[in-house]
């Protein structure tokens, strides 16, 4: 018998494996320095900070959804109870002149997050599945409902503020310009996006991919599902409290908006459409997301319909997210087989963008005659402007729509087809796709 | 206090029916595809909204028959062309191609109809006291929507109980894989089962719409509650749904037409505690935390008998 080689560790990293293992993070944080050099507007730094609490609040979201496989519908609550234990503790650090920098607030927040994941995680971790997002729907309306109740602690509708500049100075540092607080996200970004991606890399992280996919065997094996997913859960937890906690010095308040359903299912799109398998994924999202949510706004009325009906996109045709999507790729190109496919792509793209835009064009039309019935039909959406009232933009918008879609659905059975051919030569190069 | 406890038992045996026309069709839609609709509370929206137009342009009674049929041939499009696909894809899929559905449903009765409440009324018919306890005058549209809750309660039973598609649906609930190798079209029973689940919680919406308020949050508003009932009944039992709706209904009904509070159980706080936290436990009444008193009820289920009161499944 001879020992099995699988079992054997895998080889060092080499000097240029580490070289670029490091050197992407250096880049990062040279990447974080330099954008506000380049985008020095207040807007954009306003912008740039909420990304940087999204993504926390997205790859901590993912420690339970893509790595441990629990959906939860109620992450709002640690990233919210985060926030208003930072705003206390802010409150009390200036009332007692306590020696407290506002560097080390988020922690706080953390701590929080932690706290109660720990107090409610082990009854909603006790099964994945259905049933832990039944409970984590369950627990988020509690507290959400709670918030409303226990106005001392939630201060109720208007929430509690306070002022963050009042904290010891550090290095003459008062916090108060945007610039100073993106360079403080921007160092809790980098700090728990690195935590985080170390976390996955240890025998932990690994073992909650187990209970993912198969908690059975990890019983077999000799762990407890149960505390991996809950050990997972508090992880989670902790993370979103420092997003919390930083989103509650961007904005110097927190309230019940906080805790609420609709913070849990933005993180829930943000996370998804980024993609769940990657470890990347849910920064993407974060990203997409935050960009889209504050440009769409711009563009048009209806955007928050606009972003649904991406999500449910996403969750039909590319459940691996836009990163899923891109990775598909990756063996294509290693096999040199990916120009197969170009050209059924170019040849999909104007129907299903004729698609897109023919139900763009009927979307805001309809919405010219049920919101603002009344008004002057030439409107604007996205940067377009058109005469809703006129029969030949109707019909446009119905040849594009229908035409569209029958014409797509032919070519993407040819992407399709041509995407088998690839991915099968491909997979005879032994890249499986 | 007499008249309180006939009137709020009414009362919540009405939102106890009500419940469970759409609990009943949640917990079929789970047995069977193995997915917690999230969408579900949003068809009972799109029910009462749908019953709201066509009563308008034909009168109430039409639109009680027309309003689930289009909800109903809706959701079946859902699932011919929506969940069938997301399938593949697995649970998690399915659950978040629902959670999507909700929002987009949601937001396209926001464009059509607007945020704030539609005046959608009782019909000039049912507009009249049926009868009066305890000088109070019971609205006689009430009694309606007992009655038409009722009847298709026990349709539903019959249907389940003594017709061969109700056989399938029983099979189906316990032993899903099986009923397909028995080589019944699972998928048409599927689509079938979701449209007629989604239609009865229409006709919940067509005859609550009235009574309660017709906007455009009402699915948000009762969404949550409509997954207690389910989760602390049982997943996959109709017998458990029932008594969970009941339960559920009679216990928010009884609770917000209490008052007391722990301050009046026990005398008012020291003054010393007057501005802590303390204060908002004590002093809150029992009708101000009725809306939380079911998120207590399914942590407690899930803590303590995971199955819930029926359910028999493990999820």
């Amino acid at each position: 018998m001879s020992v099995p080689a699988a079992s054997a560790a895998p080889p060092l990293p080499t000097a240029a494996d580490r070289l670029k293992f490091y050197g992407m993070w250096l880049i990062a944080a040279i990447v974080l320095l330099l954008l506000p050099r380049i985008f020095g507007s207040g807007g954009a730094l306003t912008t740039f900070s909420l990304i940087g609490i999204s993504i926390i609040f997205s790859l901590s979201y993912n420690i339970l959804l893509g790595q441990t496989g629990m959906l939860s519908f109620g992450h709002a609550v640690y990233y919210g109870l985060g926030g208003f234990l930072a705003i206390h503790a802010m409150n009390i650090v200036i009332g007692d002149r306590l020696p407290v920098p506002l560097p080390l607030v988020p922690l706080i927040g953390g701590i929080a997050g932690l706290l109660f994941a720990v107090l409610f995680g082990w009854v909603s971790t006790q099964r994945s599945g259905t049933a832990f997002a039944m409970i984590s729907l369950g627990v988020a309306e509690l507290i959400a409902s709670s918030a409303l109740i226990l106005r001392t602690f939630f201060g109720g509708e208007a929430g509690i503020s306070t002022n963050r500049t009042k904290l010891l100075k550090l290095f003459g540092w008062s916090f108060g310009p945007q610039i100073q607080i993106y360079h403080l996200v921007a160092a809790w970004t980098l700090i728990a996006v690195i935590a985080m991606y170390a976390l996955t890399r240890t025998p932990l992280g690994r073992v909650c991919n187990a209970v993912r996919d198969n908690p059975e065997r990890v019983q077999f094996v000799g762990y407890n599902p149960h505390v991996v997913r809950y050990l997972a859960f508090c992880f989670a937890g902790f993370f979103a409290g420092i997003a919390g906690a930083l989103a509650a010095i961007n904005f110097e308040i927190a309230n019940s908006a906080y805790l609420g359903a609709e913070q849990s299912g933005t993180v829930l799109f943000a996370t998804y459409i980024g993609g769940v398998g990657f470890f990347v994924g849910p920064i993407v999202g974060a990203i997409f997301v935050t960009l889209l949510s504050l440009g769409l706004s711009d563009l048009t009325q209806v955007w928050q319909l606009y972003f649904g009906l991406i999500f449910i996109a996403v969750v039909l045709f590319a459940p691996g997210g836009l990163t899923g999507l891109v990775m598909m790729h990756r063996p294509l190109l290693k096999a040199a087989t990916l120009p197969k496919v170009i050209p059924s792509y170019l040849v999909a793209l104007p129907p299903t963008l004729a698609m897109i835009a023919g139900l763009v064009l009927s979307i805001e039309t309809i919405v010219h005659y049920t919101v603002n019935p009344g008004d002057d039909p030439h409107i604007r959406a996205f940067g377009v402007g058109f005469d809703a009232a006129s029969r030949s933009i109707w019909a446009l918008a119905a040849v594009l729509l229908v035409g569209g879609f029958l014409v797509a659905r032919k070519t993407w059975q040819w992407v399709a087809h041509a995407w088998d051919d690839a991915a099968s030569v491909a997979r005879e190069k032994g890249r499986p796709a | 206090m007499l008249e309180l406890i006939v009137i709020s038992t009414l009362n919540g045996v009405l939102f106890g029916m009500l419940l469970f026309l759409m609990a009943s069709g949640l917990t079929v839609i789970f047995s069977m595809l193995g997915v917690l609709n999230f969408a579900h509370a949003s068809f009972y929206m799109l029910g009462a909204f749908f019953g709201f137009q066509i009563s308008r342009w034909f009168g109430f009674w039409p639109a009680l028959l027309i309003a689930p049929l289009l909800a109903g041939m809706i959701g079946a499009g859902v699932e011919r062309y929506g969940l069938r696909r997301v399938h593949r894809n697995g649970h998690v899929a399915e659950l978040l191609f629902t959670f999507g559905l909700a929002f987009v449903i949601e937001e396209v009765v926001q464009i059509v109809w607007g945020r704030s409440p539609v005046d959608y009324r009782v019909p000039a018919l049912l507009d009249f006291p049926a009868f009066t306890i305890f000088s109070t005058n019971y609205p006689a549209y009430k009694m309606f929507m007992l009655l038409v809750s009722i009847a298709i309660f026990i349709g539903l039973l019959l249907v389940l109980k003594k017709t061969r598609i109700g056989l399938i649906v029983q099979a189906a609930l316990t032993h899903p894989h099986m009923v397909g190798h028995l080589g019944h079209n699972v998928g048409r029973v599927f689509m079938l089962v979701f449209g007629v689940g989604t239609a009865l919680a229409a006709v919940a919406g067509v005859i609550a719409g009235p009574a309660l308020v017709t906007q455009s949050n009402m699915a948000g508003l009762l969404g949550p509650i409509l997954f207690v009932v389910v989760v602390v009944g049982g997943l996959g039992s109709l017998p458990g749904a029932f008594v969970a709706s009941l339960l559920i209904g009679l216990v928010q009904t009884f609770a917000v037409s209490m008052n007391g509070s722990l301050a009046g159980a026990f005398g008012p706080l020291s003054p010393a505690y007057a501005s802590s936290w303390v204060a908002d436990i004590w002093g809150v009444t029992i009708a101000q935390i009725a809306p939380i008193v079911p998120y207590m009820m399914l942590v407690l289920v899930l803590i303590f008998r995971p199955m819930g009161l029926l359910g028999t499944r493990d999820t």
